[in-house]
C-alpha cells in the first residue's frame, strides 16, 4: 500500500455516502428497501476507513500525506486548489466519523421503522456522512468553508425531519440562523487569509505565517484571524453565546442527535480549532478559552435541573465541548483532540442508549416518568452506565485519561502563567458533571417505576440498536488508547499518533511557555518552527498526580452526591431547591437565555427589519423606481428607436395591433433598404472615427 | 494534397464531416427509414466529429498547401461548432415534426453549415474563410426558410439573405483590396508583413471592410439589425443556431485570420475599433433586450449583447482574453442552445406561447424545465456557478491586463443591466402564477438536448480550470 492507494481510498470514503445519497434519494419513493443501500454503503464506508486509519497508523505514522489538484486559474500567480491532508488525526477522525455513522445507520434501521419518510432520512445521513468526511480530509480553509456549509444543511435537513411538528421546523431554523452569525466571522477570517497570502492551503499560510508575513503586517490582525475563524466554531460548536440551538436540535429523532449533534458536527468546530492552532496567538488563545471556559460552565449548570432526557445530554454536550474549546486554548493540544475522540464515542453512546429508553418508553422523555428500567433495559442500562463513568471521569474509562489530561493541563497552565480561574471551572465542572450524569441514570434506570402503565409495556430494544450501542460503549474503555490505566501519556494514542503542535504565530505573540526560546527542542522545521517547551512539559509533569487525584476525589464526590439525593434520598430534593429558588428556577430557564436573544436580537431585529422595510419602501424605493423609471424611459427609448426608425412605423404599428402586425408585416419590403442606409452611416461615422 | 498519412489524419474533423454529407445525402434519397435513421445519423455524425477533435487537440499541423491549420484552437473550435450542433440536432427532431416541416434537407444543410463554420475556424487562407463563410451562411438562408408555409420565415430567410450578402460583399471587396495590395491572400503573409503593408490606403481600407463585414456576422452594433427580425422569423431550433455556432464561427475567422496581429509589433492597432463597438453592442443589447415581450427577440438582444462582452476579448487581444473568448463562447454556445431549445418546447404548436408571460407559473406546470431554464438564465446572467461567469470572468481580467479596466468595469455594468431580464423570467416561472391554461409536450430527445446543455453549463462552471488549460496550451 502506498500513499496513493491511502489518498485513492480516502476519495473512496469521501464519495461513496454521496452516491448512497443519490441513489436513496432518487429511487426513495420507487423502491421502498433502498435504504438497504445506504446501509451497505456505509458498512464499506466503514471498513475501508478501518483498513486506511490502520496502514496509515501502522506503516505511514509520521507522515502528512498532502495531495492537491488544481480546481481553476484565477490568474498567473493565484489558483485555487482542492486537496486532502492525511494526517493521523485524519484517519482517526474518519473512523471516528465512518463508525459512529455506521452504528447510527444500524440503530436506525429499528428505530425510524414506521417513519414514512424512512428513505429519505437515511439519504440525508448519507449526504451528511460525505460533508463530514469532506471537513475531516480537507487541507484548505475554502474546501473546509464548503463542506462546513453542506453539514450545515444536512444538520438542518435532520432537526426539522419531522417538519409537520412546529417546534421541530422551528429548531431547523433556529439552528441554521445561528449558525450564520458564526459563520459570518469564519468567513471574514477566510477572506483576510486570502487576501493576505494568496491561497487556502492550511499548509501554505502557516508557512508563510512563519516567514514573518502577517495580515495587514500587524499582530493585532493575526490575532482577529484566529478569532474570526473561531466564530465559526462558536456556532457550529455550540459555544457560549451561540450555544442555544443545540439544545433545541434535540427535536431531531435522536439517532441524529447520536451523530451529528454530540458526536461528529458538533466537534467539527473543535477540529476546525485543532486545524488552525498554528496561527493562534496568546490572545486569540486566551479568547478561546474563556469562551471555552464559559461554554462549560453554564451549560453544566443548566444540566444539574434539565428533566428532558435529551435535554440533560444536550446541555453535557455543550459543557464537554467548552472543555475541549478551553482545553485547546490553554493549550492542550494533543488532550483536546483525545476528549474529541473519547466523548464521540461515550456520547454517542449516551445518546443512542437515551434512543433506546425514548424507543422502549414510547417516545416518552421526560425522566421523571421513568425509573427502574434496569430491570427492563440491562443492555441498555449496562452501557449508558459505562459511558457515563466515562463522561465522569472513573478509572479505567477513556474519559478518565482525556479529562484528566485537560484538567492537568489547565494546572499547569495555572502555574506557568499564574491563571488559575481555567483550572478552578475546570474541576468544577467535573463535579458538576458526575452529579447531573449520576442524576439521569438514578432517576431514568433505578428506583421505582413512576408511570407504571408505560414500564410495563418497555421491553429491551431489538438486536441492531443494542449492538451499536455495545461497540460504543467497548470504545469508551481505556485500552483502545493506552496500556496504562492510569497515566496516558505514554499511550500510543498521545505519545505516538499524536503529534505535537506546530506553531507558526511570531515568537513575541505566543504564550510564554510557548516561545522558542523556553528550553525548546526544534521539531519539524520544514513547515512552521517548533513545539512545546520544556518548561511546560514540566509543568505538566508536575500537574499530573494533584490534578488526577483532585478530579477523582470530585468526580466521586459528583457521583455520591448525586445518590445521596437520589438513590438514598438522604436529602430532600424538593426541600433544597425550594431553599434555593431563584437558582433553581434560573437553571431550570436555562439562564433566560432564549428569552434575552428574544428580547434583544429577535426583537431588535425585527424593530430593524421595520426601520429597514420603511426606509426601503420609502427611500430606496424611490431612488429605485425613479432609477427604473429611468431606464425604462431610456429603453422604451432605444425601443422605439429600433421599433420606428429601424423597423419602420409600419413595423411599430404591427406591434402595438397584434397580430393586424403579421399582415403589415408582409409589406415591410421598404425596411432592408432602410437598414443599409443605417450601415452605410455607421460605416461612415465609424470610418471618421479611426481615419487616423 | 497531403504530404503524408499524418496529415490526412490531422484533417480528419473536415474529411468525416464532408463523408457524413454525402452519406446523410445517399441516406435521404434511397431509404424509406430516412425520418428515422437521419436525425439520429446526424447527431452521431456531429457527436463522432466532435469527440474526435476534442482527442486529437496535439495533432497541429497546417496542411494542404499552406490552406489549413488542423490541432490546436482549430480542433477546439471544431467541437465547440459540432456539439453545439448535436444538440441543435435533437432539439429539432421533434420540433420540425411539430410543425410539420420534415424535409431531409434539414439536416442536410445543417451538417452543410457546420462544415463550413469548421472550415472558417480552420483558414489560413483568406479564401478558404470566404469559402466557409459563404458555405455556412447560404446554408443559414435556406434554413431561415426551411419553413416554408410561415411568411415570417420566408421574411426572415430573405431579410437575412439581403443583408448576408451585403456583408458578404464587404468581406468580398475586403479580401479582393488586401489581395490587391499585398498580392498574396496567404494570412500568415500578410500578417508578418503587416506594418509595411499598412502605408497603402487600399490594404486599410480592404482591412477595415473585412472588419465590417465580420461584425455583421457576430452581429455586433451597429451591424445588428437583421438579428431580431431574424430570430423572430425562423424557427426556434434554427435560431438557436445562428445565435451559437453561426457567432462562434465568425469569432473563429476573426481570431484565425487577426490574432497574430494582436500582439504583433505594433500592438493592438484594432483596440480602439473593438472597444467601440463592444460598449455600443453591450448596452444596446441588454438595454434594449429589457423592453422586450417577445422571448426570441428578448434572447436576439441578449445575443447582441453577449457578441459585446467577447468584442471585449478582441480588443484585449492578449493570450488571456483569446483564451477568454474561446471558453466564453463555449459556455455561451451551450448556456444559448439549451435557452432556444426550452423556448422550442414551450412555444407550442403555432407559436402561441413565445409571449415572457407565457412563462409565468411554469414552476408549477413543469419544476424540471423551470428548473433547467433557471440555471441557464442565471448562466446567461453571469451568477457563479454556472459556465456564464466564468466566460466573463476571464475576459474581463484579461481586459484589465491590457489595461483596459475602463471596458472591463463598463461590462460589469452591463452585465448588472442584462441580469434584470434574464432573473425576470425567473421570477415569472417561480412567483407569478400561471395567467393562461396550456400544456407543454416535452420530447425526449430534445429533453436529452437541453440535460446535456445544462450539464456542460454546470460542468465548465464548476471545474473551468480544465476547459480553460486545454484551450492555453495552444494560445
Amino acid at each position: 500500500m502506498t500513499e496513493t492507494g491511502i489518498i485513492n481510498i480516502s476519495l473512496a470514503i469521501l464519495f461513496l455516502p454521496l452516491l448512497g445519497f443519490i441513489v436513496t434519494l432518487l429511487l426513495g419513493k420507487k423502491i421502498k428497501s433502498i435504504y438497504l443501500f445506504e446501509v451497505f454503503i456505509l458498512t464499506v464506508t466503514l471498513f475501508a476507513a478501518i483498513f486506511v486509519a490502520f496502514i496509515k497508523l501502522s506503516y505511514y505514522v509520521d507522515d502528512r500525506i498532502i495531495a492537491e489538484i488544481q480546481w481553476f486559474k484565477l490568474s498567473e500567480t493565484i489558483s485555487i486548489k482542492l486537496g486532502f491532508l492525511i494526517d493521523n488525526m485524519t484517519v482517526i477522525m474518519l473512523f471516528v466519523v465512518a463508525l459512529i455513522s455506521a452504528l447510527v445507520h444500524y440503530f436506525s434501521i429499528a428505530y425510524m421503522k414506521d417513519d414514512p419518510r424512512y428513505n429519505r432520512y437515511f439519504a440525508y445521513l448519507g449526504i451528511f456522512t460525505f460533508s463530514m468526511n469532506g471537513i475531516v480530509l480537507t487541507n484548505n480553509i475554502l474546501m473546509m468553508y464548503i463542506f462546513w456549509e453542506l453539514v450545515g444543511l444536512s444538520s438542518y435537513l435532520l432537526i426539522g425531519f419531522w417538519f409537520e411538528k412546529k417546534s421541530a421546523s422551528d429548531a431547523g431554523k433556529k439552528a441554521f440562523i445561528v449558525n450564520r452569525v458564526g459563520d459570518i466571522g469564519m468567513f471574514a477570517g477566510i477572506l483576510i487569509l486570502f487576501l493576505t497570502y494568496n491561497t487556502f492551503s492550511f499548509e501554505s499560510i502557516f508557512h508563510s505565517i512563519a516567514a514573518g508575513k502577517l495580515p495587514f503586517n500587524s499582530d493585532f490582525w493575526l490575532t482577529m484571524t484566529g478569532i474570526l475563524l473561531f466564530m465559526g466554531a462558536i456556532g457550529k460548536s455550540a459555544q457560549f453565546p451561540l450555544h442555544v440551538w443545540l439544545p433545541d436540535a434535540m427535536e431531531g429523532p435522536t439517532p441524529v442527535s447520536a451523530l451529528i449533534h454530540a458526536a461528529t458536527m458538533v466537534a467539527a468546530g473543535v477540529y476546525l480549532t485543532i486545524r488552525i492552532f498554528g496561527l493562534l496567538t496568546a490572545d486569540a488563545m486566551m479568547f478561546i478559552a474563556i469562551i471555552g471556559m464559559l461554554s462549560a460552565f453554564i451549560p453544566a449548570t443548566i444540566a444539574l435541573t434539565q428533566n428532558d432526557i435529551k435535554k440533560v445530554l444536550a446541555y453535557s454536550t455543550v459543557s464537554q465541548l467548552g472543555y475541549m474549546v478551553m482545553a485547546l486554548g490553554i493549550g492542550a493540544y494533543k488532550f483536546t483532540f483525545f476528549h474529541l475522540v473519547a466523548h464521540a464515542f461515550f456520547k454517542a453512546c449516551l445518546f443512542l442508549g437515551s434512543g433506546s429508553v425514548i424507543y422502549a418508553m414510547h417516545h416518552e422523555q421526560d425522566i421523571r416518568n421513568m425509573g427502574g428500567l434496569r430491570k427492563k433495559l440491562p443492555l441498555t442500562y449496562a452501557t449508558f452506565l459505562i459511558a457515563t463513568l466515562a463522561i465522569s471521569g472513573i478509572p479505567l474509562t477513556s474519559g478518565f485519561h482525556s479529562k484528566d489530561g485537560i484538567l492537568a493541563s489547565s494546572f499547569a497552565f495555572g502555574s506557568l502563567t499564574g491563571n488559575w480561574i481555567f483550572a478552578i471551572v475546570g474541576f468544577l465542572v467535573a463535579l458538576m458533571t458526575a452529579f447531573y450524569m449520576f442524576r439521569l441514570v438514578i432517576i431514568t434506570f433505578h428506583g421505582q417505576p413512576r408511570d407504571q402503565h408505560k414500564y410495563e409495556h418497555a421491553k429491551e430494544s431489538p438486536f441492531v440498536m443494542v449492538m451499536p450501542l455495545i461497540v460504543l460503549a467497548g470504545l469508551s474503555i481505556f485500552i483502545f488508547y493506552t496500556p496504562n490505566p492510569l497515566n496516558a501519556d505514554e499511550g500510543w494514542f498521545i505519545s505516538k499518533w499524536l503529534p505535537a503542535p506546530v506553531l507558526s504565530a511570531p515568537n513575541n505573540t505566543r504564550f510564554d511557555f510557548m516561545q522558542e526560546t523556553a528550553g525548546a527542542v526544534t521539531h519539524n522545521p520544514s513547515h512552521g518552527t517548533i513545539t512545546y517547551s520544556e518548561s511546560y512539559t514540566e509543568a505538566m509533569h508536575g500537574a499530573h498526580n494533584p490534578a488526577m487525584i483532585l478530579a477523582l476525589v470530585l468526580a466521586l464526590s459528583g457521583m455520591l452526591l448525586a445518590y445521596i439525593f437520589y438513590q438514598w434520598k438522604k436529602i430532600n430534593v424538593d426541600k433544597l431547591t425550594q431553599a434555593i429558588k431563584p437558582l433553581y428556577t434560573f437553571s431550570l430557564n436555562k439562564w433566560y437565555f432564549d428569552e434575552l436573544y428574544d428580547k434583544t436580537f429577535v426583537a431588535g431585529t425585527i424593530g430593524f427589519s421595520k426601520l429597514i422595510g420603511w426606509f426601503d419602501a420609502k427611500i430606496v424605493d424611490g431612488i429605485i423606481n425613479g432609477a427604473g423609471n429611468l431606464t425604462r424611459l431610456l429603453s422604451v427609448f432605444t425601443g422605439a428607436f429600433d421599433r420606428i426608425v429601424i423597423d419602420g412605423i409600419v413595423n411599430f404599428a404591427a406591434y402595438l395591433s397584434g397580430f393586424i402586425g403579421l399582415i403589415f408585416r408582409r409589406i415591410q419590403t421598404g425596411k432592408v433598404q432602410t437598414y443599409l442606409i443605417l450601415v452605410i452611416f455607421s460605416i461612415i461615422i465609424l470610418l471618421f472615427l479611426f481615419n487616423d | 494534397m497531403f504530404n503524408n498519412a499524418q496529415e490526412f489524419f490531422n484533417t480528419l474533423p473536415l474529411i468525416i464531416m464532408g463523408g457524413g454529407i454525402v452519406i446523410s445525402l445517399l441516406i435521404e434519397i434511397y431509404s424509406d427509414k430516412n425520418k428515422v435513421i437521419l436525425p439520429w445519423f446526424t447527431a452521431l455524425l456531429f457527436l463522432a466529429v466532435g469527440l474526435h477533435s476534442l482527442f486529437y487537440t496535439n495533432d497541429v499541423s497546417i496542411v494542404m498547401q499552406n490552406m489549413l491549420a488542423t490541432g490546436g484552437n482549430v480542433n477546439i473550435f471544431y467541437a465547440i461548432f459540432t456539439l453545439g450542433a448535436a444538440v441543435v440536432t435533437l432539439i429539432s427532431i421533434d420540433y420540425i415534426k411539430k410543425y410539420d416541416m420534415y424535409f431531409g434537407e434539414y439536416y442536410l444543410i445543417l451538417q452543410t453549415s457546420v462544415l463550413g463554420m469548421m472550415l472558417m475556424a480552420a483558414a489560413k487562407d483568406l479564401f478558404v474563410i470566404f469559402l466557409g463563410l459563404e458555405l455556412m451562411s447560404i446554408s443559414f438562408y435556406i434554413l431561415a426558410g426551411m419553413n416554408r408555409k410561415r411568411a415570417k420565415a420566408n421574411e426572415a430567410s430573405l431579410k437575412y439573405f439581403l443583408l448576408g450578402s451585403f456583408a458578404t460583399g464587404f468581406i468580398v471587396y475586403g479580401i479582393a483590396l488586401i489581395y490587391g495590395s499585398a498580392h498574396t491572400t496567404s494570412i500568415d503573409f500578410i500578417t508578418t508583413n503587416f506594418a509595411g503593408l499598412t502605408s497603402n490606403l487600399l490594404f486599410v481600407a480592404g482591412v477595415l471592410l473585412f472588419l465590417i463585414g465580420f461584425s455583421f456576422k457576430i452581429a455586433a452594433f451597429p451591424f445588428h439589425m437583421w438579428v431580431p427580425d431574424v430570430y423572430e422569423g425562423s424557427s426556434t431550433t434554427v435560431a438557436a443556431l445562428f445565435s451559437t455556432g453561426g457567432k462562434s464561427a465568425a469569432f473563429s475567422a476573426i481570431i484565425a485570420s487577426l490574432f497574430a496581429l494582436f500582439n504583433g509589433p505594433s500592438g493592438n492597432v484594432f483596440t480602439p475599433y473593438f472597444a467601440v463597438i463592444s460598449v455600443l453592442s453591450m448596452f444596446y443589447g441588454s438595454i434594449v433586450a429589457i423592453a422586450q415581450v417577445n422571448i426570441k427577440r428578448m434572447l436576439a438582444y441578449s445575443s447582441i449583447s453577449h457578441a459585446g462582452y467577447l468584442i471585449i476579448g478582441l480588443a484585449a487581444g492578449n493570450h488571456d482574453a483569446i483564451a477568454g473568448v474561446m471558453f466564453y463562447l463555449g459556455a455561451y454556445t451551450f448556456m444559448n442552445l439549451g435557452a432556444f431549445g426550452i423556448v422550442s418546447l414551450v412555444e407550442g404548436k403555432n407559436e402561441t406561447n413565445l409571449d415572457i408571460n407565457s412563462y409565468a407559473g411554469l414552476a408549477s406546470k413543469k419544476p424540471f424545465l423551470a428548473a433547467l431554464l433557471s440555471i441557464l438564465m442565471f448562466s446567461l446572467a453571469g451568477v457563479p456557478p454556472f459556465a456564464g461567469f466564468f466566460g466573463k470572468y476571464y475576459i474581463f481580467i484579461a481586459a484589465i491586463e491590457s489595461k483596459l479596466t475602463w471596458l472591463a468595469i463598463l461590462g460589469v455594468i452591463s452585465s448588472a443591466i442584462s441580469a434584470y431580464f434574464y432573473i425576470r423570467i425567473v421570477v415569472l416561472m417561480y412567483f407569478k402564477p400561471a395567467t393562461n391554461d396550456f400544456q407543454i409536450e416535452t420530447s425526449n430527445s430534445a429533453m436529452l438536448g437541453i440535460i446535456t446543455s445544462v450539464i456542460i453549463v454546470i460542468l465548465l462552471g464548476i471545474f473551468p480550470g480544465s476547459f480553460l488549460d486545454l484551450i492555453t496550451r495552444f494560445i
